[in-house]
């Protein structure tokens, strides 16, 4: 089973690589953007019986700091 | 007796030399140097270091695969029992990483890597790392980080500032921390964890000696202890 865990600052949290990607945005002449945010994606291939449970534990102790940062998870229909 | 201290070297480590030369160079002992890879620490440990460099090339996170190495939960563990932890620049990131320190490094606001030395105010003097300076002592030490920008929420940065526990406070903005917060200690005051390298700040020849004030503190208080 593929999972996709997205791993973002969370609001509030001052982001300067996304602010720096909209600077550049304003740079090639797009306007309009009002506001940019950087976050990583992190795929995952696990065993179909990897439990909800599992994957929550497994963002919270290594792929997010909680401290700064929110994760979510999707899991992928395979194809 | 002798002081017997420890630096802990991670793949990606590049300050432990240094760390165990200004132990040596204070102390008159020199340190053990410890793995990441064992998971065992030596008995009777009087202070131990966590160096500064890239743990693990800063992979994920800085200090974030390292906070998962074998060697932190004996340093977990001798922390919660009183030995003394100083952790520096990516030893800071390992620690608040760890859950021994609160708050978050996060990339510098200006993302530019600073690399240059800067003053501080001591805004701590009791603690076991600080008590040989004078209470809002200036002092100057070097930080070289791209990782440095301290993040805590308002609650806890109040309460930190309540308890005493910013130890080091940048007197210029140098990464975008919150308050300008350099360097924090946990509750008990044995952990401290910041950003600037006192260990390159031991010697004249270093420009400055500000930082071997923080190695003689520890020295002095384990001799009064």
């Amino acid at each position: 089973m593929k999972v996709h865990v997205h791993v973002s600052l969370k609001p509030g949290v001052l982001d300067p690589q996304g602010r720096a990607i909209h600077h550049a945005l304003e740079g090639l002449g797009f306007g309009g953007v009002n506001d940019v945010r950087a976050g990583r994606l992190i795929e995952l291939d696990v065993s179909d019986d990897t439990s909800d449970d599992d994957l929550d534990q497994m963002c919270r102790k290594l792929l997010a700091n909680m401290v700064i940062e929110n994760y979510s998870i999707e899991k992928k229909v395979d194809a | 007796m002798a002081f017997r201290s420890a630096v802990i070297t991670f793949p990606g480590s590049n300050c432990d030399r240094d760390m165990a030369v200004a132990l040596e160079q204070v102390s008159g002992s020199a340190p053990l140097r410890i793995w990441h890879g064992d998971s065992d620490l030596p008995q009777r440990l009087d202070f131990i270091a966590v160096p500064g460099g890239f743990s693990y090339g800063d992979y994920l996170r800085s200090g974030a695969m390292a906070a998962r190495s074998p060697i932190m939960n004996a340093i977990v563990q001798a922390a919660e029992g009183g030995v003394p932890v100083l952790g520096v620049c990516n030893g800071f990131q390992i620690l608040t990483e760890t859950g021994l320190l609160p708050g978050a490094l996060m990339r510098n606001a200006g993302q530019n890597f600073v690399c240059r030395t800067v003053p501080l105010k001591v805004e701590n003097n009791q603690s076991l790392f600080t008590c040989g300076y004078e209470a809002g002592e200036e002092i100057y030490i070097p930080v070289a980080h791209h990782d440095g920008n301290y993040f805590a929420d308002d609650a806890t940065l109040d309460q930190l500032e309540g308890d005493g526990r910013v130890a080091f406070r940048y007197m210029d903005s140098v990464n975008g921390s919150r308050r300008d917060i350099a360097g924090v200690l946990n509750a008990a005051g044995n952990v401290l964890g910041m950003m600037p390298h006192p260990e390159r700040a031991i010697d004249e020849a270093h420009g400055g000696t500000d930082g071997r004030t923080l190695f003689e503190s520890a020295i002095k208080s384990l001799a009064a202890a």
